[in-house]
């Protein structure tokens, strides 16, 4: 039973971070680069601006989602079972997402990269 | 390397803390007043500065595999500081994620969209004078 709440917990950090990283990074997309905006205009208006986003807001919210899913999850099952499993799912997980949502060129090296990383998470869960 | 290191206070903390019962749900929120809970939490928000900070100029696709070489941190730290067992498999996981990386880190970090780059280059010319 034990086992299973773990694993239930890991599925939801997953699907939470995924959602919560789209946005995130479409919004930080949408402030632009914060070192030259920190230069030109000051860290003041970074953080307005970046707090006032919407989509940061609800990105926040999801990573909150996953962080206490991490939180059950942890208290279920071993750090090095549960971090490199939700992640190895994210990483999957987001290489789609960021294709479909954010429209990034996800090229060869970059859905290798992500298989590599994503095996190598699921291999240090093993 | 925040990222690890909050992850393994977390796990620390909530070692001590217990299991939380879904029916006393109430009870992850004064987990979070552990030390190690909280040392953790601190570590995570800094990791999250600068990983916000990296997606503002590149791809989500470029910065969280660029991210992973934190868990080959957290398996040194499981491994040496909270003395869980690192297998061979696990030590292939490591070479794995590191060859993810370099994979990824050769090529360009930004898919360019179109316009914004004229403003870009006013930017960096108006940055340069300050």
């Amino acid at each position: 039973m034990k086992h299973l709440y773990t694993w239930s917990a890991i599925v939801v950090i997953a699907l939470a971070s995924v959602v919560g990283d789209v946005l995130i990074s479409h919004a930080m997309k949408q402030v632009g680069d914060v070192g030259l905006l920190r230069r030109r205009a000051g860290l003041w208006t970074v953080v307005t601006r970046v707090l006032g986003n919407r989509n940061f807001v609800l990105g926040v919210g999801a990573m909150a989602v996953a962080f206490f899913s991490l939180l059950f999850a942890l208290s279920w099952g071993d750090v090095s079972l549960v971090g490199p499993a939700a992640a190895s799912l994210t990483f999957i997980g987001n290489a789609f997402a960021a294709k479909i949502f954010l429209h990034e060129r996800v090229d060869r090296r970059r859905w290798i990269a992500a298989l590599l990383v994503a095996g190598g998470v699921a291999l240090l869960a093993g | 390397m925040f990222a690890s290191a909050g992850d393994a206070l977390l796990s620390h903390g909530m070692k001590q803390t217990g299991n939380i019962s879904l029916h006393h749900l109430q009870s992850v929120i004064f987990a979070m007043a552990n030390p190690w809970v909280a040392a953790g939490i601190v570590l995570l928000l800094a990791f999250f500065a600068a990983y916000t900070s990296a997606l503002s100029w590149a791809d989500l696709t470029y910065v969280l595999p660029a991210t992973s070489l934190g868990y080959v941190v957290l398996a040194l730290v499981a491994r040496f500081a909270l003395h869980e067992q690192v297998s061979p498999m696990r030590w292939a996981g490591i070479a794995l994620i590191t060859g993810g990386v370099g994979f990824v880190a050769g090529g360009p970090a930004l898919t360019e969209h179109e316009p914004a780059h004229a403003e870009e280059h006013e930017t960096v010319s108006s940055g340069a004078e300050l």
